[in-house]
């Protein structure tokens, strides 16, 4: 080797570390782009030009690193995610020492939002148990929105429009004259914070909601939210219980302030704090959260099949009580968060492997137990006609037997390498609305018909 | 020339399907052929050639794949996919409808240079 080209290697091997120091360019796409520095170099020294002189050219051909990154970026936002090469010095960032202070208060006022009914005698613990749990939901979800708006930038004017769906979700539910405890008011009860996520959605992909990356993005937002809310969610568990023990150790009684104050306004305010460090610390469970779904898409495949195994054995139908209906709706819909977090989390260049196949048999499988499900619904609605429940179960299994279909249909294809894996990453998030509008239509439209039973 | 960084970026998809249409072919080979077909004017930044190929073999359009070169090293070859075509056709029906109205606009700019005498009375 001469000592030319030893320099030429030595300069490469710099660069190629300086490039894949930037978090969105992948060790593959930097040999991609070390192979075309070689192809330039070696053009231009055929040219005549000196080694270090063609090396310099060629490396300013392919571009600043910032340019590189932030291009490379924009196409793999899956990359993106886990750091902030657009952050720094990009656009539409904030100044980040501003920002928990904005976390903190509107946690604050989300803790302090669900006390304040109290002050006119709505207690918690009381006869208000409906009063409750049928605005839960906008005691946290519009300060979740605030917080989107403000980091997005959306404005007083954007952030008003999205109050507007709150504000007739809030009408409709305090002025529809339903029966206490009454089976379409459990039903809107649960349904309206899955309508209501919709809007927060909204609010996190400012109002692209065309876009269909957008939407991923915002489902890998709600799956890492859900984990780190079960973090905090424990750690504050634990939290009581320390502070219990203490008390009781010097003849006081802490039961009452945690019931009535850590509980409820801890579980409001970590909403907030939770969905600031899922944009902040995307890092810590970008790694997480994928050894999640890989640890459990075996473990439900196996319940599923073994399942199925059983009922096929033993020759058993599904008995037809609504706690094991929805037990049954659960269960897939857990399967189908898995799904799609699998979904989102797949980086989809690479080609199908083990875990597809395993998607697949998962998917499958939870396609013939919704179709089981749906006969043994729809044989109880013909033997006994339609109730708030059975209804809502119905459309539940008959929207989750379209999407597994499809996904079915589309992952056998990708497995079979028909398909690219964005056809199913595409299906999944323009399927997302559909739940969302079925849970309005049940928290808005199902009262009227079953005349608030 | 400069030309406009949307103009380059919106062109990047038809040029890099029509030229993998004819051949398959890697980064740096792709780059000099449209640097020829331009004539030298269409000059895109070498790296920002990547994430546009990236981008298209996510949607399906084209395939990469690693293999050795005749010169020994590992070179990423692409080669255009079923969908990849049809979506060329469509980029093609576009951008033909796109050039012949600015064909049209570029006519109709040279005939009013030239007074008109029709256009005068109005």
């Amino acid at each position: 080797m001469t000592a030319d080209t030893e320099l030429l290697e030595r300069q490469i091997a710099e660069w190629r570390s300086f490039v894949g120091s930037g978090k969105a360019i992948a060790d593959s796409d930097v040999e991609e782009l070390e192979g075309h520095l070689r192809d330039q170099i070696e053009a231009l020294t055929a040219a005549g030009l000196a080694a270090d002189e063609a090396f310099l050219i060629a490396v300013k051909r392919i571009g600043s690193l910032n340019a590189l990154s932030r291009e490379f970026a924009r196409e793999h936002s899956d990359r993106l995610w886990r750091q902030l090469v657009l952050g720094s010095g990009g656009s539409g960032e904030k100044p980040l020492r501003k920002e928990p202070i904005v976390v903190v208060a509107l946690a604050v006022a989300a803790a302090a939002a669900i006390k304040i009914p109290e002050l006119f005698g709505i207690r918690f613990a009381g006869d208000a148990q409906d009063f409750y749990a049928r605005n839960l939901g906008f005691f946290v979800l519009p300060f979740l929105t605030a917080y989107l708006a403000w980091k997005r930038d959306l404005g007083a004017a954007g952030f008003v429009r999205l109050l507007i769906p709150f504000a007739a979700a809030a009408a409709v539910v305090n002025l529809y004259p339903f029966r206490p405890q009454g089976h379409t008011f459990v039903l809107a009860a649960i349904h309206l914070p899955i309508a209501l996520w919709l809007v927060v959605g909204l609010a996190y992909v400012v109002f692209r909601w065309r876009d269909s990356d957008e939407r991923m993005n915002f489902v890998r937002f709600s799956g890492e939210l859900f984990i780190y809310y079960v973090l905090i969610a424990l750690g504050g568990g634990v939290l009581s219980l320390f502070t219990m023990a203490m008390f009781e150790a010097i003849g006081l009684r802490a039961e009452t302030f945690i019931t009535q104050w850590l509980l409820s306004c801890g579980a409001m305010g970590a909403v907030i704090v939770g969905s600031w460090l899922v944009e902040a610390k995307q890092g810590v469970i970008e790694n997480m959260a994928p050894v999640l779904t890989r640890l459990f898409t075996p473990l439900f495949t196996l319940v599923l099949v073994v399942f199925l195994a059983t009922m096929i054995w033993t020759s058993r139908g599904i008995d037809v009580q609504r706690e094991v209906l929805i037990g049954f709706d659960l269960l897939l819909a857990v399967v189908l968060g898995l799904l799609l977090y699998a979904v989102s989390a797949r980086d989809p260049l690479s080609p199908p492997g083990a875990f597809d196949f395993l998607h697949l048999i998962l998917v499958v499988s939870a396609l013939v137990v919704d179709v089981v499900a749906l006969a043994a619904i729809a044989a109880r609605i013909s033997d006994f006609g339609f109730t708030p429940n059975r209804t809502a179960a119905l459309g539940e299994n008959l929207i989750l037997l379209v999407n597994l279909s499809w996904s079915a249909w589309l992952y056998a294809r990708f497995v079979r390498g028909r398909a690219p894996f964005s056809a199913l990453e595409r299906w999944q998030t323009s399927y997302l609305p559909v739940y969302s509008l079925w849970a309005a239509i049940v928290v808005v439209v199902f009262p009227l018909i079953f005349s608030f039973a | 020339m400069d030309i406009n960084k949307d103009l380059v970026a919106a062109s990047a998809t038809p040029l890099v399907l029509a030229i993998l249409a004819g051949r398959d072919s890697y980064g740096y080979a792709i780059l000099k052929r449209v640097s020829e077909l331009s004539g030298g004017r269409l000059e895109w930044s070498d790296g920002m050639l990547y994430p546009v190929l990236h981008r298209l073999e996510r949607l399906g359009y084209i395939a990469g794949k690693w293999q050795k070169s005749e010169s020994g090293r590992k070179r990423k070859y692409y080669r255009i996919t079923p969908r990849g075509k049809v979506q060329l056709a469509a980029e093609r029906g576009q951008w033909q409808a796109v050039d012949a109205a600015l064909r049209n606009v570029w006519l109709l700019l040279a005939v009013r240079a030239a007074p008109d005498p029709s256009l005068q009375g109005r």
